[in-house]
């Protein structure tokens, strides 16, 4: 199934197996299902459970922090990461410190789905990918899934959990396909996932990036370096002991970010990386992140923005010192800032 | 019968509205050939508020606007061929590519900036009616906000502060019954007019019909005399009706979340084609005029369509500039 079916089944699953989940959000119920993530459910477990909510961003995040203390398990959707900036009051102030500062007496099981825009001049305020100011909270999970078993595994964690999840989803995955077990499939927060082993490199990547990583590790391979590529699929809690066993092993560190590169979540694992695996490193560790730069609406300047496979393993190149064939990795067979030739926006 | 409305104002704002809709409509018919690339909201039907809201401010007004903004941006005086380079991406645009469709301003003629966030330029537009006051400035603030912006908390905040201070604000709210698929009844508790909660919180607030421009026009003038006479912040509401979808170029009527028979009942309703009418009626409207006005606002399109295209791309090396000014040093 497609990812966006992948998050649908979840919320599926989620809300017939536990009448205290109630999933809502700006046009949770309308025709187009938020991406096909919802669609069909508020007529399978009814309006009382699955609803539409005003343009309120920050005052629906307070309920559904409140409905979680008074039982429920909300997951609350957002077609955009950047609407959510809104409510970062709630977010930061109130549901990453309710257990804190009572405490320790109660979380709160609330999970919140952010859409990651990207492309057709989605432009400064409707694409940001800003994992790292949620990552920086203590008390917040973020995950961020890249293939359709890790989507729903992770939001049913998510909602059967007791902390408040950050769900990173990006746009250009929801078409994506993949193997996606039926039922109630959890997959643990803050457990990495390794989709590649080899000795030479260790790639970290999410997201959107641990797809591009996929090709250009790959590509590589076959020019004879071996990578780790791990999939980080949370970035709170980080599975810290999966990148060190591998960067042991290999001595090199390439860091894949969808962030901007100041204050990201690759320079807070170079840095831990290279405290404590300083005796083992044979390069020094590298990242490729998104520029110190808000992206552009015009197509011309987004152009060299995102982090491509081609990027990818030219660092990869870079890192074990040897100049690899990467120009092959640039053909695509549509513009760049559609994930495919049947994208033709507006949204 | 004659009007009690100004028959120049009137066809002003005729002009106005036909110019809109066609600017619009050539958006819509060329957004296919995918040289567009970004979110496009269209006022197509909706353009009586923003035609209207033009004849009633002045050159010393400033006005800024939300997502579906090029028609305020045009009835203020914004640059055409500057807004059309800007939703093409071009070096030429209003916000030289950066912003898009979204992002328009042109502070030459006081339209100070349209923003993609809902609610986002309230409190923006709110500040610049505090600077006029401050800097004792003529002129009032408008800002044009949808439906779904009495749902925000932001807007209450600012027009509370805008009521305490009394500050020169027109808030022109265009309902059209749908924030993206939903209707109001799913965002406003039954019976609840949204002027009313306006007054609640402390604006002068009235209602009207804003696909009868002349109608509309009566509310604005009277609201924005009484800003800029320091009786502080107003709010109008105006009723009128967007025919194609949220976002792009089409209809999608098709999809259920509203009927063809409400869109039908709207469409009958049609701005234009009614304040033509009244006019002909009142003998005020001379086909001769028409027609040149008609074929001038055709050339200007095509005009600025021609500049869009030809415009060059902004240059890559722009794509890290304007973030900071050129006294901070930029990251390396
Ligand atoms: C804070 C925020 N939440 C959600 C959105 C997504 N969004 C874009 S336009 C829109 C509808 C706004 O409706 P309304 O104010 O009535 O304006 P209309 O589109 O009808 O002109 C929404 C919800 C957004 N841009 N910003
Ligand atoms: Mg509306």
């Amino acid at each position: 199934m497609t990812y966006a079916e992948a998050v649908r089944d979840a919320l599926a699953v989620a809300l017939e197996q536990d009448p205290a989940v109630i999933v809502y959000g700006l046009g949770a119920p309308d025709p187009k299902g938020v991406f096909g993530t919802t669609l069909g459910l508020q007529e399978q477990f009814g309006a009382d459970r699955v609803f539409d909510m005003p343009t309120a961003e920050n005052a629906m995040t307070g309920v559904g922090i409140g409905a979680a203390l008074g039982g429920l398990r909300p997951v609350l959707t957002h077609q955009r990461l950047d609407f959510a900036l809104l409510s970062l009051d709630q977010i930061i102030n109130n549901a990453a410190k309710w257990r804190f500062m009572f405490g320790g007496r109660r979380g709160v099981p609330l999970t919140i789905r952010m859409i990651l825009g990207r492309g057709w001049g989605q432009g400064p305020t409707h694409s940001q990918n800003l994992q790292a100011i949620f990552a920086h909270i203590p008390g917040l999970c973020v995950v961020s899934p890249a293939t359709p078993a890790d989507a729903k595994g992770l939001l049913l964690s998510a909602i059967f959990g007791q902390d408040p999840v950050i769900f990173l989803e990006h746009r250009w995955l929801h078409g994506a396909r993949g193997e996606t077990p039926a039922g109630d499939h959890r997959v643990p927060i803050g457990r990495a996932h390794r989709l590649r082993q080899g000795g030479d490199v260790t790639v970290v990547a999410s997201s959107i990036l641990s797809l591009e990583a996929l090709q250009a590790v790959d590509h590589v391979a076959l020019q004879g370096v071996a990578c780790d590529l791990i999939d980080l699929r949370s970035i709170r809690p980080l599975d810290w002991d999966a990148i060190e066993s591998s960067v042991r092993k290999t001595g090199r560190l390439l860091v894949l970010d969808p962030g901007h590169e100041t204050g990201g979540v690759a320079g807070e694992i170079v840095a831990r990386i290279t405290t404590r695996c300083w005796g083992h490193l044979r390069a020094p560790p590298s990242r490729l992140a998104m520029p110190d730069a808000p992206e552009s609406t015009s197509p011309a300047l987004t152009l060299g923005y995102h982090v491509r496979a081609e990027h990818i393993a030219e660092a990869i190149g870079d890192l074990v010192g040897a100049p690899l064939e990467v120009s092959s990795l640039s053909a695509r067979p549509h513009p760049h800032d559609v994930p495919g030739n049947d994208f033709q926006g507006p949204f | 019968m004659v009007h009690p409305l100004d028959s120049g104002v009137s066809r002003h704002i005729l002009r106005d509205m036909i110019r809109i809709r066609a600017v619009e409509e050539a958006i819509a018919d060329r957004y296919g050939e995918q040289k567009m690339r970004c979110p496009t909201h269209l006022s197509i039907g909706q353009e009586g508020p923003a035609a209207a809201v033009g004849a009633v401010l002045g050159p010393e007004d400033l006005a800024v606007s939300g997502h579906r903004a090029h028609a305020h941006y045009l009835a203020k005086g914004g640059d055409l061929p500057a807004m059309i380079a800007e939703i093409y991406g071009k070096a030429t645009g209003c916000s030289r590519g950066n912003g898009g469709s979204m992002h328009l301003v042109d502070e030459a003629v006081g339209f100070m900036g349209s923003t993609a966030i809902v609610g986002g330029t309230v409190p923006v537009g709110v500040g610049l009616a505090l600077s006029l006051a401050v800097r004792r400035k003529p002129g009032l603030v408008c800002i044009f906000i949808g439906d779904a912006v009495l749902e925000t908390g932001v807007f209450y905040e600012s027009a509370g502060f805008a009521a305490v201070r009394k500050l020169p604000v027109l808030f022109v709210c265009e309902n059209n019954l749908y924030s993206v698929y939903s209707p109001l009844e799913v965002r406003q508790p039954a019976g609840r007019a949204l002027s009313d909660v306006a007054a609640a919180v402390g604006l002068q607030a009235s209602s009207g019909d804003g696909n009868d421009p002349r109608a509309a026009y009566g509310l604005l003038k009277s609201a924005a005399d009484r800003a800029r006479s320091g009786d502080g912040p107003q709010f109008v509401e105006l009723a009128t009706y967007r025919w194609r979808e949220h976002c792009g170029p089409l209809f999608d009527n098709d999809l259920g979340y509203r009927s063809e028979a409400e869109y039908l009942v709207w469409k009958a309703r049609d701005p234009i084609p009614r304040l033509m009418q009244e006019l002909r009626e009142e003998g005020a409207l001379d086909p001769a005029w028409l027609a040149a006005a008609e074929a001038e606002i055709r050339a200007e399109i095509e005009a600025a369509f021609a500049f869009a295209e030809a415009s060059p791309f902004p240059d890559p090396v722009l794509a890290s500039t304007d973030i900071y000014s050129r006294e901070i040093a930029p990251f390396p």
